[in-house]
């Protein structure tokens, strides 16, 4: 009985309101987030996301942890864009301490940055096929994003948390095969795009379900933070490798991809178009990267002076912001991370309702969420 | 013309000649039903499972897998592991459930599918019962399984069952209509519904080739809409796995989970058995016109590896749509039967009837 009356006092709304729970634990929701749904017959009233049941702590943790340390906590955030959270604390103590990273560093970190962010499209190309039913979609993408792993797992001995950016450069160096199997990659992901195109982008059932649906308009976006590809389909420049250049980014040519649409169709076409434009990215830097040191010098115990610090980088989610407290000590006063995915993910109550539960699950795809990057 | 030389009427026709020897005819025919019963028992059982694992090579080659392999020889015993697995495994009871109609949905489901296995002509003169409304018949019994799927969504007390349920019936009640309006242009064609006269009427070349254009539109318009109504993807909006993650039999477990499963694959093999035998022949050989030679080696083919091959053939056709098309929407689903299957299967209808009556057709 005692149960019953607490689901009583949490459902609130009409007596006729369909409450169902996507979630905690459902196929699509990728991972551990939980979405209330009012349903009126198979449209969707309204949402309420509940998060946290993937909760670490992460930023409290960083408050007794070393620079160092903290890099191998950020790879369990957005775990799809292990290399770039890295890659963002990296260059907040090298700022605080002005620190000149060298070119090398530079470019093989940008190199590994676009070749995770394909990494990362290429799953999401996968789940959202997925999500629409297309279950062929998932291994087609995943026999292709073996090849980066490999590519990874050569270079750093991990495929998916890498924590190989570290202050002032990098762990290692890479391998003496890196640059090779890099060129051989772009070469057969070149010819395997094409076949992306074929299996689902052409697809009539996949446009009828994408086009038109989960608009967000350019305000909507700007208005909840929206980043990344998902912002970008709405027509809403916030690329950071654009507006706030870093890595080798200022040394290469690269189209921000906009789409106007807003719709879940044109958020597709965003992650499409940046794997074609993140290759030409990696094709520009991959015979240039100059010798030199793998690392700049860094003192063994790092003390970032007193101050606030602040630094953005671009995953392949969105705009990820780091914020840095220090008093001076090896561990930071206060660590604060501005995650794409929190944002992105509390839009969809606006550009959700109104629409049939199967496009709730699309709508969910084309945002791409990672939920221990919500959590932390 | 057709082929003596496999008629598996002399074969039932001995073993009834056997059997009255030995015991009075009452006692025979309680014999012959026992023996067919259990004859059709084994085939449901084997044929399902084949299917199971048909199912998973197939999908394994279309994405770049190797699919079952260990498990005997090329995996074949998979499905037989997975069997016993199944019946292994925990009942488990829902709270608050309707016992009665929870447990009598899977029986209701696995029956239709069993029943409509009865009468299909799965050779020359291999046919459990020859109805003259044979095609009627098994529209009727096939359709009969919403009733199961229904109670089951509502029986499960759960809201995802519930969804997958109701979604369910409304496709196959929609479906209905252009399966059956596509199996009366060949009945239309044919001028009988029992289907052992009209695969007899395809003994000079079959409804799909001689029946022109509009024969063809309804063996189309008969795959689309056998695919939805078996809930099949790309119209598996019942299961719908990423939304509902598994609609109606959500709350199953154990053999009542496995009776679903399998008479869903049983169901995929009925409508494509009785495309087969509407549209491509049935177990009829395939013919040319007076090329005598190649007609008499077509003969020499058993009739009961034509009707395999060709139901084969179909069933390929449906696992390549699943494997291959994103699944539609429940509004999507609708409006492509009101507004684009019913009325094309509709004006076919019409249009055959007008070829019949000027006897255009061959």
């Amino acid at each position: 009985m005692m149960s019953e009356e607490i689901i009583k006092d949490v459902i609130v709304g009409e007596q006729e309101d369909y409450l169902i729970n996507l979630g905690p634990q459902h196929p699509s929701t990728h991972g551990v987030l939980r979405l209330e749904v009012c349903l009126k017959g198979e449209t969707v009233k309204y949402l309420n996301p509940h998060i946290g049941y993937i909760h670490r702590g992460i930023e409290k943790m960083c408050e007794a942890l070393t620079y160092q340390q903290i890099i191998h906590l950020t790879d369990r955030m957005d775990y799809l864009s292990a290399h770039i959270n890295n890659e963002a604390v990296s260059m907040i103590v090298e700022d605080a301490l002005q620190v000149e990273v060298p070119e090398r560093v530079k470019y093989i970190r940008t190199i590994l940055d676009e070749l995770n962010r394909i990494a990362s499209h290429q799953l999401w190309w996968c789940a959202f096929g997925m999500d629409l039913g297309a279950l062929t979609t998932f291994f087609y993408g995943l026999r292709d994003r073996e090849h980066i792993l490999d590519i990874f797992e050569e270079s750093f001995g991990s495929r998916l948390l890498h924590s190989f950016v570290c202050p002032g450069g990098l762990m290692h160096d890479v391998h003496p095969n890196f640059q090779k199997r890099t060129k051989e990659f772009i070469k057969y992901f070149r010819t395997k795009l094409p076949e992306y195109d074929q299996l689902l982008t052409g697809n009539i059932i996949f446009q009828n379900r994408s086009k038109g649906i989960g608009y967000m308009s350019r305000e909507t976006a700007i208005g909840y933070g929206v980043t990344g590809p998902s912002g970008r389909g709405s027509g809403f420049s916030c690329d950071v490798r654009k507006i706030a250049p870093y890595g080798a980014y200022d040394k290469v040519r690269f189209n921000e991809i906009l789409e106007t649409e807003g719709d879940v169709f044109a958020r597709y076409k965003v992650r499409m178009a940046e794997m074609h434009e993140s290759l030409s990215i990696i094709e520009q830097l991959i015979d240039n990267i100059p010798e030199g040191d793998f690392t700049a010098k860094m003192k063994p115990i790092i003390k970032l002076p007193a101050g606030e610090y602040f630094r953005r980088v671009e995953t392949a989610r969105g705009e990820l912001a780091v914020y840095v407290v220090s008093d001076g000590n090896k561990t930071p006063y206060r660590m604060k991370f501005r995650t794409p995915n929190f944002s992105n993910l509390f839009v969809m109550n606006e550009i959700a309702s109104g629409y049939k539960i199967a496009d709730l699950i699309a709508i969910s795809g084309s945002l791409d969420l990672v939920i221990p990057d919500i959590d932390r | 013309m057709s082929s003596n030389i496999y008629d598996f009427s002399t074969l039932t026709g001995s073993i009834h000649t056997w059997l009255s020897g030995m015991m009075s005819s009452g006692w025979v025919i309680f014999t012959e039903m026992v023996l067919v019963g259990l004859i059709f028992l084994l085939m449901y059982a084997l044929l399902g499972l084949f299917l199971v694992y048909l199912e998973r090579k197939v999908c394994a080659i279309m994405q770049n897998r190797v699919g079952p392999n260990r498990v005997g020889k090329w995996g074949l015993l998979q499905t037989i592991a997975d069997l016993i697995k199944l019946l292994l495994k925990e009942l488990i009871p829902i709270r608050k459930s309707d016992a009665l109609l929870f447990n009598l949905a899977p029986f209701i489901v696995i029956i239709c599918s069993f029943l409509a296995m009865a009468a299909l002509p799965y050779a020359k003169g291999l046919q459990a019962i020859d109805f003259n409304i044979g095609v009627f018949y098994i529209m009727a019994v096939s359709s009969l399984s919403v009733v199961g799927i229904l109670l089951a969504g509502w029986a499960s007390n759960s809201k995802y069952s519930l969804i997958g349920a109701m979604r369910s019936g409304a496709q196959i009640v929609s479906y209905e209509l252009s399966v059956g309006l596509s199996l009366l242009a060949i009945v239309v064609f044919s001028g009988t519904m029992q289907l052992s006269g009209i695969i007899e009427s395809q003994a000079n070349g079959w409804w799909i080739f001689k029946g022109h254009i509009p024969a063809f539109i309804s063996f189309v318009i008969f795959l689309i809409a056998s695919t939805a109504e078996i809930n099949r993807g790309p119209f598996d909006l019942a299961e719908a796995e990423s939304e509902l993650t598994a609609g109606f039999h959500t709350e199953y477990s154990g053999i009542k989970f496995a009776f679903f499963f399998l008479a869903e694959y049983m169901n995929m093999f009925i409508v494509a058995a009785l495309g087969a035998t509407i549209f491509l022949g049935g177990w009829m050989p395939f013919h040319v016109g007076n090329w005598e030679g190649f007609n008499q080696i077509m003969d020499y083919i058993p009739s009961v590896v034509w009707f395999f091959t060709k139901t084969f053939f179909i069933i390929l056709i449906i696992m390549w749509f699943k494997w291959t098309f994103p699944r539609l929407r429940i509004d999507q689903l609708l409006t492509l039967e009101w507004k684009y299957l019913l009325p094309i299967s509709l004006f076919n209808i019409v249009l055959i009837a007008f070829i019949v009556l000027m006897g255009w057709h061959f």
